[in-house]
């Protein structure tokens, strides 16, 4: 087997590999190699051509290819080294390998010094939301079509339905209009939307593209290709409602129904995944269960914002370099972080106290919407952090920062509290 | 003009085995049917299950052939390159009611010559399938009931059969078949006009269309739906057997068994459908295999499901499996009440129908070359890192992942392509290599198998289909 040694070694050369890449290269760490299964680096952002990118970053407006452009320039111009077309197959925590496939070197072994998993999320299928009627062609996830038509010049279809109102969905709605197709209705099962505020109007009410909310679909029609569907207003159970079904004849559906993070390689290195994530639990270093392995972006937690992917990554690269280097902090007690009123889940999961005092960032999202709310950091009865919000969406991640030296108790509880 | 000996109906597994039977004699076959590729109808929607026989209708045609058929498949497997797993099944019972069924259950089996299936008690079935409701209280075995990869036997079937010689004409519908004072003149197709003079409806679904056009239809078929779930690999609740519930008078029941890939198959429903097209799932059936199935099998999770379908069996009215032929028709091998079985039986029909053949004076001269080796796709994903080392130099496509699911690499699906009765479709390469088969279904891989097949056909992508004609993937470029 061919082999290649490093100190870090990153899996995905998509935002988050890149910053990570950029981060362990600025902290000192001299081989880094990011191996990336496409063949050129940009991930998923490679085919979001729309702007919208780096507003909180960078402080100004890209598009996907951009954003990314920005990362892969400066990795470069640090000396990043790149593995295209190689697909990882094992990540081996006690050897410190990594095992891929590449065409030109076959098997190829990389060892490094410690590891960052950035490989990033994928669609929830039809399958996944059980989705009843036929199966005919025309059926595709949000995020295939945009491949096939950002990446590929494919025009997927002419009447559009789109189900699910996550931020990928309703950026279609827009594509597929500028493109020439109608975009007859975006229908999400919630009573609020599932992706950021700012899509619904420059996506959907710029172009008069009716939202209906509290609806789901409850047949799919067609036999070669899709006829049409039929969709209905569904109860608080979530269940269609008797005598609100209407048709809507379409030969399209794009589902717009959520991300997976897509941990495949992190079950199989035995690493604890969360199962409110379904991404490796980590600490404030992005470290997960496994001391080597570090992770960031999609593959933890799912963002909605890029930029946040960024500047979580930037810590993963930053530690896993420390970790390589043996220069991270000695962890004197572990600080789980639990989830309190109105938060879903808590990112990371835990914190590794050391004698440093550092600081953290929790990020978060909320269970429902809610406006006027305090969100509260407490360690035992000890406030860490308190902050203000006018409005709280469950579509849109939420962060409460604070230093770790404050930290007391066994826990920290972090709790959106609607005020009174 | 197209002209050969016999034309089969359906490439299903029923046409293809009995195509391939042919194809060890000196008879020329064309295999006829209306769908993009071999595979079938039922034959590509059903459980996956090689039946034993034990509960089949003791003495009747179809327990003979169940029961002669399910140690040929042994031989097939090493020969065709299925796959195939003697995985047993059980039965367990969780009532007092059910408990008391099973010594007529073993008695019908006995009767039926299965003579290996045994009693377990509550302990022992607990031990080898530690995921049943431990209300149990007991069950039997079967050792001999087994699981298949259905599409690959198909094909291997088929692609064996073309291999020595048998000529297969797909997305083409049999229109009328013409005879002429009791011998068949020709079938009429939407391709052309195949004359022959011989013809064995193998059309399932639609056997009594075909047998209409003879005037030998007295009976008819009606579509019975099953829907069923595939759950991820990842799945925590998995089965080692095929677990079926005490069965019932209408079907076997809602079972879950593993696939020969490691998923898990949970289903079917049994709804007598008035139309032979409706393979709709419905969220009232797939609710009812869950309930039905986490009886047996409490921690069973269908939330990990990563596919739900339905497939229609064959209902024959009035029931039965037939093979019937004709004294004034002697060119006319009509099979019909080929049911949820069809799998299962078809290795034993191919021999019981060239035998009906050869009764009925069909001049078969057996071959001296034929070929009964079919080689399979070699599967990346199944290989050693040093299999694997070696066939990338052997053929860099095989470097490559498309698949990240299923770990389907580019020189899988070329093969797929390129190979004899190669696909031609999103889903035929699906059913072949498993590209698109798995978690994210073709999320991923979609786009690139779309490109990948256009490439090798040298055709547009708005030519390529998901299957049937006219199921188009794309619509044409961007403005």
């Amino acid at each position: 087997m061919y082999n290649i040694n490093c100190d870090v070694a990153i899996v995905g050369g998509g935002p988050a590999g890149l910053s990570a890449a950029v981060a362990a290269k600025k902290e000192g760490a001299e081989r880094v190699l990011v191996i990336e299964r496409d063949e050129s680096i940009g991930g998923i952002l490679q085919q979001c051509i729309h702007p919208g990118f780096g507003l909180s970053y960078f402080k100004e407006e890209l598009t996907g290819p951009e954003y990314a452009g920005r990362f892969a320039e400066e990795a470069e111009e640090l000396g990043v080294e790149f593995l295209l077309n190689s697909m990882v197959l094992e990540v081996n925590e006690k050897e410190g390998n990594v095992v891929c496939v590449n065409k030109e070197y076959g098997m190829t072994c990389i060892n490094a010094g410690s590891i960052v998993l950035a490989m990033g999320c994928r669609e929830r299928t039809r399958a996944n939301i059980m989705t009843p009627g036929a199966r005919p062609a025309g059926v595709y996830t949000a995020g295939a079509a945009q491949r096939l038509v950002n990446r590929q010049n494919e025009l997927v279809g002419k009447k559009v339905v789109i189900l699910g109102s996550g931020d990928i969905g309703m950026i279609m709605a827009r594509r597929m209009t500028l493109e020439g197709a109608q975009v007859l209705a975006v229908i999400e099962i919630m009573d609020f939307l599932a992706g950021l505020t700012r899509n619904k109007v420059q996506c959907l009410d710029d172009f008069g593209i009716p939202l209906y909310l509290s609806h789901t679909i409850t047949k799919i029609h067609g036999y070669q290709r899709v006829e049409g569907i039929s969709f209905a207003q569904v109860d608080e159970r979530k269940k269609p409602i008797p005598g609100t079904e209407q048709f809507i004849e379409c030969d399209t559906l794009l589902l717009s129904v959520g991300l997976i993070p897509e941990n495949e390689l992190t079950r199989q290195t035995g690493i604890a995944i969360s199962p409110v994530t379904n991404g490796p639990k980590v600490n404030q270093y992005m470290q997960t269960s496994a001391e080597k392995v570090f992770a960031c972006g999609n593959v933890v937690h799912v963002n909605d914002l890029v930029d946040n992917v960024s500047t979580e990554s930037l810590k993963a690269g930053k530690y896993a370099a420390q970790y390589a280097m043996n220069k991270l902090a000695a962890t004197v007690k572990t600080v789980e972080n639990v989830p309190g009123e109105n938060v879903r889940y808590l990112c990371p999961q835990s914190l590794s106290i050391s004698e440093e005092n550092e600081k953290a960032s929790l990020y978060f999202r909320v269970l429902h919407p809610e406006s006027n709310v305090t969100i509260i950091a407490k360690s035992g009865d000890k406030v860490l952090a308190k902050k203000k919000a006018l409005r709280v969406n469950p579509g849109e991640m939420e962060h409460i920062d604070f230093n770790t030296a404050e930290v007391e108790g066994d826990n920290v509880t972090v709790s959106v509290l609607k005020e009174v | 003009m197209l002209k050969t000996d016999v034309v089969i109906v359906g490439a299903g597994a029923v046409g293809c085995a009995i195509a391939r039977e042919l194809s060890k004699y000196h008879v020329d076959v064309v295999v006829v049917d209306k769908r993009d590729d071999v595979g079938g109808d039922a034959s590509k929607s059903n459980s996956g299950i090689i039946c034993s026989g034990y509960d089949a209708y003791p003495d009747t045609l179809e327990s003979k052939l169940i029961v002669a058929a399910n140690p040929m498949f042994d031989k097939l497997a090493a020969e065709l390159e299925f796959p195939f797993i003697r995985c047993g099944a059980l039965l367990p019972a969780f009532t007092d009611e059910q408990y008391e069924k099973l010594p007529s259950i073993k008695e019908t089996a006995f009767k039926n010559h299965v003579y290996d299936i045994e009693y377990l008690s509550r302990e022992q079935i607990l031990a080898i399938e530690p995921e049943l409701n431990p209300e149990v209280k007991g069950g039997l075995l079967i050792p001999r009931e087994s699981i298949i990869d259905p599409f690959v036997y198909v094909q291997a079937l088929a692609e064996n059969a073309y291999e020595n010689g048998v000529k297969f004409l797909l997305n083409t519908e049999v229109l009328d078949i013409k005879t002429e004072d009791g011998q068949i003149k020709s079938v009429e197709t939407s391709a052309g006009t195949i004359e022959c003079n011989r013809v064995v409806n193998a059309a399932a679904l639609h056997c009594d269309d075909i047998a209409a056009m003879v005037g030998k239809a007295d009976f008819h078929v009606e579509a019975r739906r099953g829907q069923i779930y595939i759950l991820d690999k990842n799945t925590s609740c998995k089965v080692n057997h095929i677990v079926f519930p005490i069965p019932t008078k209408v079907t076997k029941g809602k079972l879950m068994t593993p696939t020969t890939h490691g998923n898990m198959l949970v289903g079917p429903t049994a709804e007598d459908l008035d139309n032979k097209e409706d393979r709709s799932t419905t969220a009232e059936g797939l609710e009812s295999i869950y309930e039905d199935v986490r009886r047996m099998i409490p921690n069973v999770n269908v939330r990990d499901s990563i596919t739900q379908y339905s497939g229609l069996r064959p209902n024959r009215k009035p029931e039965g499996l037939h093979v019937d032929v004709y004294e004034d028709l002697p060119g006319f091998v009509n099979l019909s009440g080929v049911r949820s079985t069809g799998v299962s039986v078809s290795p034993a029909m191919a021999k019981y129908v060239v035998e009906k053949m050869k009764e009925m004076g069909w001049e078969m001269n057996l071959k001296e070359d034929f070929n009964p080796i079919r080689k399979g796709i070699p599967c990346f994903r199944e290989m050693s890192n040093e299999e694997r080392e070696a066939i990338i130099k052997e053929n860099p496509l095989y470097g490559t992942i498309v698949c990240r699911c299923e770990t389907v690499t580019e020189g899988e699906i070329v093969a797929a392509i390129n190979r004899p009765l190669g696909a031609r479709t999103v889903d035929a390469v699906k059913r072949r290599v498993r590209a698109g088969m798995g978690r994210c279904q073709g999320g991923f891989c979609g786009p690139k198998v779309l490109e990948i097949l256009a490439r090798e056909l040298n055709v547009p992508t708005g030519e390529i289909n998901k299957n049937l004609n006219g199921s188009y993937m794309v619509v044409g470029k961007n403005k």
